[in-house]
């Protein structure tokens, strides 16, 4: 079922144009890997779905982008609800410089989510445990989410995002600045909440598409070259330029 | 001469580093260098300038005092005290100059043809030394080029030599000013109790004043008490504080968390150019217009207000310290990492959510670290009080008021006629120590809160 439907998706930086008419289906409750190699406009398309792009000045989305019939790319769109309902995690883990309570409480805190500090606190306790982070952090919820260590922090920026239990959840290579084994880590919790929620990743690595995702994307110069499911992407495309791409033999 | 000597050597530096330069360019050509050829330039030029200027100052400190223990020498049999030695010889150096109207004694006549003596043999002594010395360290450190020594070695370290003297001098002046202000303040402190300075309630030095002999110590406890000048202070500099912290700290937010990149362009420089206002200038502008302004609107209340009042000064000196507080906070929230903002904005925090929750807490420290330098020059500034807030000590709550500040005091205690060993006099170093005390505390304070939370917070 789909749950994201993006049609003629072009996006300016400015003159420049970083997408050029990419339509794709995201599957719900399915993890989506998106992948390509750099500046080829993946972060860009998946900073579309949630209007991340607002942020920055010049930038001018063309296209239509629904999810559930909702029109994302709209200017009477209401982004504060949309973003309750996208969660991401971004690539440089960035927890606030708060308490790890206080990182996790955030998002139900300016949606108003809890209404009693009991209720708050299931919140922290149930994000932390969907995050696999609960057992390392549980004594130490009033200290500095900042002095986490990386794999610790990025996890914490997860359970953040599952704070307001979104709808989707973007990641934008959430790997990439992690040591193996919290990659594992993150990896494994990817795979537990697809059955709750759908995720959309860009990555870099091409082992870990083809170990967390049931569809992937590549990308190339701003253009959607090939999307399908994992398997057939990774073992048998259509496309010559995909078939480089996955063998290494560019990018 | 003097100045034709200076000249002369660091000509004949500049000319030894083109001298030097050639020569390592010369030696280029059968042997490998130690360095590049500007090293070899300024090695020779070092060795000119650095022993000649340094045997030049020493002898230009020492020269004065050797004269003028040979001059003195004739009147020790005299049996003066060390102020009519003084008084001597100052004469002396008067009628050489020939500048001296007073009675001409044959003694003094004598002293001045031998000090005229002494000065010219002294003179072409220096001359003949710095040159003796020229030619000595120029041609050692020429044979050291010619022998294509290490260049690069000898040069670096005479840098760092250069570089230590400067820091030195800095750090010994202000050591030399500290102490010139403890010194004074501890014979304040001789003619006037601490206790009575520091708990004081009045403040009106003039009291002491006597024509001849000691004041009357009675008088003298009364007359120092800086408890007025200390709240006159803290009291103006609040008021200035509840003026400049809420208005800086808002446009620090809004240039850089609000503001496109072409009004930032500019209205921080034009903020910034509220700074470079000289002080003076908005001292008349608290004094002409605001003070005015205040007394007015006051009446028109129904209120008793002076027409130099406290308000007007500490809300003109509040707008004097905006730019410090809105410039430095701008800045510290505009170096909070973009994620930050990223990750807040994603989980749907609006911009005001994420400045509130996100950028202000994380800049704090920062903040923190401004608004306590900002008091630190509230506390130190002179001029708009002086003009817009008066001169009478008085100790008072009421903003309407007039009030003093301690550096107003030290003004009004160091203008005019002075003898220097009174404690009117004095009291000005123990209130500049005191308030020397007080910025250093602030500033103290303000650098341990930064690095406190820093440590807290990366």
């Amino acid at each position: 079922m789909s749950k994201i439907k993006a049609e003629n998706v072009n996006v300016y930086y400015g003159s420049k144009q970083a997408l050029f008419d990419v339509s794709i289906d995201i599957a719900e409750k399915e993890v989506t890997a998106l992948i390509g190699p750099s500046g080829c406009g993946k972060s860009t398309f998946l900073r579309c779905l949630n209007r991340m792009n607002d942020v920055i000045e010049i930038c001018r989305v063309e296209g239509s982008i629904k999810m559930d019939n909702l029109e994302l790319n709209s200017r009477k769109l209401d982004v504060v609800r949309l973003r309750e309902n996208v969660g991401m995690v971004f690539q440089k883990p960035n927890p606030f410089p708060k308490t790890i309570y206080e990182n996790v409480a955030y998002g139900p805190t300016i949606h108003g989510i809890a209404q009693s500090k009991e209720e708050m606190d299931q919140i922290v306790e149930t994000s932390l445990k969907k995050a696999a982070l609960w057992n390392e952090v549980k004594d130490r919820l009033d200290e500095i989410g900042t002095g986490l260590s990386g794999g610790q922090q990025q996890r914490l920026c997860i359970a953040r995002a599952i704070s307001v239990s979104p709808e989707v959840i973007l990641m934008d290579e959430p790997c990439s600045a992690l040591d193996p084994i919290a990659t594992a880590q993150i990896e494994e919790l990817i795979d537990d909440l697809k059955k709750e929620v759908t995720i959309v990743i860009v990555t870099h690595s091409m082992s870990q598409a083809a170990r967390v995702s049931q569809k992937t994307g590549f990308f190339h110069l701003g253009k959607l070259i090939e999307f399908g499911p994992t398997d057939k992407i990774f073992k048998n495309p259509d496309n010559q330029q995909t078939q480089d791409y996955i063998t290494g033999r560019f990018g | 001469m003097n100045l034709i000597l200076v000249t002369f050597i660091i000509l004949l530096a500049f000319t030894s580093y083109y001298f030097g330069r050639k020569k390592a360019l010369v030696i280029q050509s059968s042997q490998r260098l130690t360095a590049l050829p500007k090293f070899y330039g300024y090695y020779l030029a070092a060795w000119c300038a650095a022993p000649a200027l340094i045997i030049f100052a020493l002898w230009s400190v020492f020269e004065p005092s050797i004269v003028k223990t040979f001059i003195l020498q004739d009147y020790t049999d005299q049996n003066l005290t060390k102020n009519e030695l003084q008084l001597i010889y100052t004469k002396v150096k008067a009628l050489a100059a020939g500048t001296y109207t007073g009675n001409i004694t044959n003694f003094l006549d004598e002293s001045a043809n031998k000090y005229i003596q002494l000065k010219g043999i002294a003179n072409s002594a220096k001359v003949a030394i710095i040159l003796a010395i020229l030619i000595f360290s120029l041609s050692f450190a020429y044979r050291s080029v010619q022998k294509n020594d290490r260049m690069r070695e000898p040069v670096e370290i005479f840098l760092k030599w250069v570089l230590f003297v400067a820091s030195l001098g800095a750090v010994l002046v202000t050591i030399g000013i500290v102490f010139s202000l403890l010194f004074e303040a501890i014979r304040f402190f001789q003619a006037v109790k601490i206790f009575d300075f520091i708990f004081g309630t009045h403040w009106y030095p003039a009291k002491t004043f006597v024509r001849d002999g000691q004041p009357d110590p009675e008088l003298m406890k009364d007359a120092f008490g800086a408890v007025p000048l200390f709240a006159g202070t803290f009291f103006i500099a609040f008021i200035a504080m509840c003026v400049a912290i809420p208005i800086g700290l808002l446009s620090g937010i809004y240039l850089s968390e609000y503001a496109g990149r072409g009004v930032r362009k500019y209205a921080k420089p034009i903020i910034e150019i509220l700074a470079g206002i000289p002080t003076v200038v908005y001292g008349f502008f608290a004094a002409l217009t605001v003070g005015p302004f205040v007394k007015e609107i006051g009446n028109a209340m129904g209120l008793e207000v002076s027409a130099e009042s406290a308000l007007a000064a500490g809300a003109v000196m509040g707008v004097m310290i905006i730019p410090f507080i809105s410039s430095l906070s701008d800045d510290v929230m505009t170096a909070v990492p973009q994620n930050l903002r990223d990750g807040s904005y994603a989980m749907g925090a609006t911009k005001s959510e994420t400045v509130k929750k996100v950028i202000f807490p994380a800049a704090l420290p920062g903040i923190v670290g401004s608004i306590l330098l900002a008091v630190s020059r509230a506390v130190g500034e002179t001029m708009i009080v002086v003009m817009a807030s008066g001169l009478a000590a008085n100790l008072t709550m009421n903003p309407l008021e007039s009030t003093s500040t301690i550096t107003a005091q030290i003004v009004v205690i160091l203008i005019g006629d002075q003898q220097f060993g009174d404690p009117k006099t004095q009291s000005a170093f123990a209130l500049g120590i005191s308030l020397f005390i007080v910025t250093l505390l602030l500033n103290v304070i303000a650098l341990s809160v930064v690095k406190k939370y820093r440590e807290k917070y990366e």
